[in-house]
């Protein structure tokens, strides 16, 4: 009897937990802002309101912008709801072609074997690559005493491939003229989870000096020594505790944490500090290598344009230009149509991204506008 | 009523009540048991009673034959998940790794993204198994350590109150302690190393001059911590199945607390020992996200535990599998049907060693 009572008291509480549980998820799902409130960042007049669900994921590296994206447009329309999962370029790509996902979000085009899957599961239209959002990947330091430190391609590929071990080597030294620089070792921080980030970065080296950096490029990094960090924040909490130490992070990651940044060397001979501006120049000099409205975009690393920041990475959203679900179109074409507005552009350069030059933007918004 | 009474007792309550025939009667031994008559639907004759005809009969949806269903069904279910998970795990594996241009046994890097794929599980194989075992040198000692007092040493209640810390400390969820271990315990190991190097350099396993810090000392130092609370409170349980006798008797010997310990103790407690530190095994082997936070990564394989690097498998999976491609993350697949293999050897193993030693079992486990 007195067992049968604990029974009743335990049902009681499990049937409880799950009612419980059940209000819980139910206010999760209902959770769409739909209170318009002013003061966004954005001006009404760039963004078409559409209703719906949009679900997308993928990159990392553009999930700031997204989110603040996805901020501002909800905030205008009530009855969007916009879901960016940062899973990953790789996860994200297969979700888009695996149908679960609308666009995704992706720092590398898909290669030659996705391609024809995702054209696939668009029916009647290729998949189509919009570069978004431009994001610098600042190189950063911790050397003691050392603050304005301006390092050239065939310095930073040394460094990176371990050729140069200590601050000190002449190599530094004569990329800093006048600087004092002390004996430390220097300690290499990369990422330890493979990433677009270190993709783009190994990318830079090996085209700038193949010849001191033989790793190629991957995102899964390959040189030599070093410490492995997960994450960028893993890179900028390393490097903050370890001095001597240098790392590559994306540039939101050097802004919030006011990590110092070198200045990199150019083709046109200038060390370029890295700021919206210059990363813009590089971007502007970049080629579009897709074709029709596909918009793959290959980076000059070597540019010879004044002013260039070298080292930025392009993410694409990758969408449907035909065969869009017809229930998914309407906020696909508003939410991405918000994103490719200048006013959309501007608002995240204080996330850490540089806005993506006028005659880029302009094609990607007018194709953003023909989607079906 | 309810009251069990024995022949002796009775005797004597009987004898008592002698005196005062008013008091409670207890020799009435012939207790009537009300057995439920069931509506058997008059099949046959009314069995005699005596055969076990009395019992109740079979039905076809009574609480008996449901519950029978429930608890087969749940011994069902587990079987068919392992089974799901492996014909999962084999499923999309093998296209990977027969797309692998390395020997996947025994090349030691993982570049499974790469235009030509060449990945292979040795180093993160060794560095799972490497960085578990270190994990288990450091915390078993200090695991029993802190059973025997709780259960042996310590009075009731501070022994009470330290059990639950410890049981505390099993909640902690993983990535906090891989967070904690790269934010605060990575400087002192930093320097341990350091001096590890400096006054024992000629031992190979500190034989590296740096850098330190993220190295498989780390990452053991931090799986340790976190097999402490299982392989504790599993071994302070089976202390605490020691028979009184047992220990009393080697008392009455004239043995001390410690030879009580060594005598009557341990060997008792022998074989939960190493179920309990097998089932940390496992927690260690299986560990990913402190590991993927702590561990300074590559695929060099060394003795050397106090140079920056290791990995492990599940690990590996956790930093690789978001931008994974398609035969990537067949790779990855592949390497967990490898982890799982290793900790299915674990568990024969220990079960292995737990039945060779099962005169000592009783209750232990």
């Amino acid at each position: 009897m007195k067992l049968q009572r604990h029974g009743i008291l335990a049902g009681l509480a499990l049937t409880a937990t799950f009612a419980l549980a059940a209000c819980g998820s139910d206010n999760n799902t209902a959770s769409s802002p739909s209170t318009p409130t002013g003061g966004s960042s954005a001006s009404a007049s760039t963004i078409s309101c559409a209703t719906g669900t949009l679900n997308a994921q993928g990159s990392t590296a553009q999930q700031n912008a997204i989110n603040q994206w996805v901020k501002d447009y909800q905030t205008q329309c009530s009855g969007a709801n916009i879901v960016y999962q940062g899973t990953g370029s790789g996860a994200g790509q297969q979700a888009f072609i695996s149908g679960t996902a609308d666009f995704a979000g992706s720092d590398s085009a898909l290669t030659a074997a996705d391609q024809p899957k995702a054209n696939n599961r668009c029916k009647t239209g290729p998949a189509i690559h919009l570069p978004m959002a431009v994001g610098p990947i600042a190189v950063v330091y911790n050397v003691q005493g050392v603050s304005n430190l301006q390092l050239k391609p065939a310095t930073l590929a040394k460094i990176f491939s371990g050729k140069i071990t200590t601050w000190n080597d002449a190599a530094i030294k004569a990329d800093n003229p006048g600087a004092t620089l002390p004996s430390t070792k220097i300690l290499t921080l990369h990422r330890s989870d493979s990433s677009g980030t270190s993709d783009n970065f190994t990318n830079y080296l090996s085209t700038v000096d193949p010849t001191d950096w033989t790793f190629g490029h991957d995102k899964t990094w390959k040189g030599p020594g070093g410490d492995a960090e997960k994450g960028s924040d893993g890179i900028a909490a390393q490097l903050g505790k370890t001095d001597g130490a240098i790392g590559y992070v994306e540039w939101s990651y050097a802004q919030a944490d006011s990590l110092n940044t070198a200045k990199i060397g150019n083709a046109a001979g200038q060390f370029q500090d890295l700021t919206a501006a210059s990363a813009g120049v590089t971007i502007a000099s970049a080629q579009t290598t897709g074709t029709g409205d596909d918009m793959q975009m290959k980076i000059d690393y070597n540019t010879t344009a004044q002013g260039a920041y070298p080292i930025v990475l392009v993410t694409y959203e990758i969408v449907c230009e035909q065969g869009n679900s017809s229930t998914a179109l309407p906020l696909l074409k508003g939410f991405l149509g918000y994103t490719s507005s200048s006013a959309a552009q501007q608002s995240v350069t204080q996330l850490g991204y540089a806005p993506l030059p006028e005659t880029v933007r302009t094609k990607v918004a007018a194709t953003v506008a023909k989607l079906s | 009523m309810s009251q069990p009474s024995f022949p002796g007792s009775a005797e004597a309550a009987s004898a008592a009540s002698a005196d005062s025939p008013n008091d409670l009667t207890v020799e009435d031994d012939t207790r009537t048991v009300d057995i439920p008559r069931h509506r058997s639907g008059g099949r046959g004759p009314v069995a005699p009673m005596g055969g076990g005809g009395a019992l109740p009969t079979r039905r076809r949806f009574g609480p008996e034959s449901v519950f029978r269903w429930l608890t087969t069904g749940s011994g069902v279910v587990v079987l068919v998940i392992i089974v799901a998970i492996a014909v999962f795990l084999i499923a999309k594996a093998v296209p990977a790794i027969r797309a692998d241009k390395a020997n996947f046994l025994t090349h030691f890097q993982w570049f499974p993204d790469d235009e030509v794929p060449k990945f292979g599980i040795a180093s993160l194989a060794i560095g799972t198994i490497y960085s578990s075992a270190i994990a288990l040198v450091i915390s078993v000692p200090v695991a029993l350590g802190i059973a025997l007092c709780l259960s042996h040493y310590a009075h009731k209640r501070l022994a009470s109150g330290l059990g639950y810390l410890i049981d505390l400390l099993a909640a902690v969820p993983s990535i906090v302690f891989g967070l904690w271990g790269r934010d605060y315990l990575y400087l002192p190991v930093e320097q341990f190393s350091g001096w590890l190097h400096k006054y024992f350099g000629w031992i190979p396993l500190f034989g590296s001059d740096g850098p330190y810090g993220k190295s498989i000392l780390l990452g053991a130092l931090v799986l340790a911590i976190m097999v402490l609370p299982i392989v504790t409170s599993l071994s302070r349980e089976v202390f605490r199945q020691t028979p009184p006798m047992n220990e009393e008797a080697a008392l009455a010997l004239g043995a001390t607390k410690w030879e009580v310990v060594r005598l009557a103790v341990l060997p008792y407690s022998r074989p939960g020992l190493i179920a309990a530190v097998m089932l940390g095994l496992g927690r260690a082997l299986g560990e990913t996200i402190a590991l993927a936070l702590v561990l300074g990564g590559g695929f060099g394989v060394g003795i050397d535990i106090i140079h920056d690097g290791g990995n492990t498998i599940a690990a590996n999976i956790a930093n690789g599998f978001g931008e994974a491609t398609d035969i990537g993350r067949g790779a990855l697949i592949a390497s967990g049907l490898v982890l799982f293999a290793i900790t299915l050897v674990v568990n024969v193993i220990a079960r292995a060693i737990v039945y060779r030693r099962r005169e000592f079992l009783g209750s232990a486990v």
